[in-house]
C-alpha cells in the first residue's frame, strides 16, 4: 500500500492491515511484531500515521491433507500405508542429496521435492495409523524393515545424479497418473490427499523431464550416464503396475495399478523420443515390496531414518 | 562468464530474478541464481524465491544482459537534482480560484 502525500514528496508508508485480512476460524495464526514492546500504546506514536507498523499475519494452512478422518477398514489402512511408504522412502532418499547436488540451486530443488513427498507421506501414514490408533511417527520410526510396504523403485539407490533423475522420472510420472485417478476415489480422505499431492507431483514430473532431456542431450558423458541410469532403474517399474489382491478387495477406493500403465507408457514414450533414449528391454524384477520383501538398500536407509527417534524415544524440539 | 562477481569456476551462467507478488504490482528484483538455461532458471527461481507463496509471476534475465550505472560516477549521475526544487510539485503554490489543482 503506497500513500503519495499531497505535498508531492512521494512519502510512502508500508502498512499491513491485519484486520483487513480474512480471519476465518481454523488455521493457527502466527504474529511476529516488528516494533518494540508497547510502542503502539504510546499516544504520540499511535496518532502518527507513520509511526505504527503492524505486521502481516501469516495464516498457516493445515500441515496435513485429508482432514481427521479414520480409515474405515484394515484394507483401506493397508492401501494408505503402501502409498505413504512410497512417498516416505523417496523423500528420505532425496534428502541425502542436500549439500551434495551438482549446484546449490539443485540442492534446493531436490529438497523442495523431498519436502513435498514428506507431506504426502505424513498425510497417508496418519490416515493408515488412524485405523488402529498409531501415529504417523509410530509408523515411520517404529516399524521393522519387513513391515514396510514401499515398492522397489523407491528403494533404488540415489547413485549418480542421472540415476536419481531416472528414478524421479519413473516415480513422478507414475505418481502423477496415480494421484490424478485417486482424486475420484470413493474414500474422501484418499481423494483429498491426492488432490493436494497431484499439483506438487506435476512439478516433480516437470523437473525430472527437464533434466532427462538435458542429460540425454548434453555431453557424451551425461548421455552415457543417463542411458546407464535408465537401464538400472527400469526393471523396477513393472512392480508399480502389478494388481495385488488388496486392490480387488478395495474396489473403487483404490486405483487399479494396471489401469495406469497406458498413460505412463505414453508420457515416457514422448519424453524418450525427444531425449532420443531407447526403452530398456530388461525383464521386470520379481520385486515384492507390497509384501514386505525388500531391496537390500532399504534396511540401511530405514536404520538411518529411525536412529534418532529410537535413541531418544519421544524426544521433541 | 564475464559477470562481475562471478567465480572463474562457475560453469552455469548467472540469472537475475524478478518476482511479481500479486495482481497490479510490478515485478521486483528478488535476487540471482545460477542455471544452465532460461527454462531451468525459471524453475530454480520458483524453488528458491517463491517457497512461501511470494509470487504469481517470475521473470529471469541473464545477468549479462543488464547494463548498470557506474558506481564511481554517482555524483554526475545522481546528485544533480539537488537544489532543483522546481522539479517537485510542492515548489508550486496553487493559485486562488483555480479548481482541480
Amino acid at each position: 500500500m503506497t500513500d503519495v502525500y499531497p505535498d508531492g514528496q512521494g512519502t510512502s508508508s508500508l502498512r499491513f492491515d491485519s484486520q483487513a485480512r480474512s480471519t476465518t476460524a481454523t488455521p493457527p495464526v502466527v504474529e511476529r511484531p516488528r516494533n518494540e514492546g508497547d510502542e503502539t500504546s504510546r499516544p504520540d506514536v499511535r496518532d502518527d500515521a507513520h509511526g505504527v507498523v503492524t505486521v502481516e499475519r501469516v495464516e498457516l494452512s493445515a500441515e496435513l491433507a485429508g482432514g481427521e478422518g479414520r480409515a474405515a477398514t484394515a484394507d483401506v489402512a493397508e492401501y494408505a500405508l503402501w502409498l505413504g511408504d512410497d512417498a516416505l522412502i523417496l523423500s528420505q532418499q532425496l534428502g541425502a542429496w542436500i549439500a551434495r547436488a551438482p549446484e546449490l540451486e539443485e540442492d534446493v530443488a531436490l529438497a523442495n521435492i523431498a519436502l513435498d513427498l514428506l507431506g504426502h507421506a505424513r498425510s497417508f501414514l496418519r490416515y493408515a495409523g488412524s485405523y488402529d490408533d498409531r501415529t504417523e511417527d509410530d509408523l515411520a520410526y517404529w516399524r521393522e524393515e519387513s513391515e514396510f510396504r514401499c515398492a522397489w523403485l523407491f528403494q533404488q539407490p540415489n547413485g549418480d545424479f542421472a540415476q536419481t533423475i531416472a528414478r524421479q522420472l519413473a516415480a513422478s510420472v507414475y505418481l502423477f497418473e496415480l494421484y490424478t485417478a485417486l482424486q475420484s476415489s470413493s474414500d474422501e480422505t484418499l481423494a483429498a490427499i491426492a488432490a493436494k499431492a497431484v499439483k506438487e507431483v506435476e512439478y516433480h514430473r516437470d523437473h525430472a523431464v527437464q533434466w532427462t532431456l538435458r542429460l540425454a542431450g548434453g555431453t557424451d558423458e551425461s548421455r552415457r550416464r543417463m542411458i546407464r541410469a535408465v537401464g538400472d532403474v527400469w526393471p523396477y517399474v513393472g512392480e508399480l503396475f502389478r494388481d495385488e489382491p488388496l486392490i480387488d478387495r478395495l474396489a473403487d477406493v483404490a486405483v487399479r495399478p494396471s489401469a495406469l500403465r497406458p498413460a505412463f507408457d505414453a508420457v515416457i514414450a514422448a519424453v524418450f523420443a525427444e531425449a532420443e533414449l531407447e526403452l530398456p528391454t530388461a525383464p521386470m524384477s520379481s520385486a515384492g515390496g507390497r509384501h514386505g520383501s525388500h531391496f537390500p538398500t532399504l534396511g540401511y536407509l530405514i536404520a538411518e531414518m529411525q536412529v534418532l527417534a529410537r535413541q531418544h524415544p519421544g524426544a521433541t524440539w | 562468464m564475464t559477470t562481475s562477481g562471478a567465480s572463474p569456476r562457475e560453469t552455469w551462467p548467472l540469472w537475475e530474478v524478478f518476482v511479481r507478488a500479486g495482481r497490479g504490482l510490478s515485478h521486483v528484483h528478488a535476487g540471482s541464481l545460477h542455471a544452465p538455461d532460461a527454462d531451468f532458471a525459471l524453475r530454480n527461481a520458483r524453488d528458491v524465491y517463491t517457497r512461501r507463496s511470494e509470487g504469481t509471476s517470475i521473470w529471469v534475465v541473464p545477468a549479462d544482459a543488464i547494463t548498470t550505472s557506474d558506481p564511481d560516477s554517482k555524483g554526475a549521475f545522481f546528485e544533480s537534482p539537488a537544489g532543483k526544487n522546481y522539479r517537485h510539485a510542492r515548489y508550486y503554490t496553487a493559485s486562488e480560484g483555480v479548481p482541480h489543482l
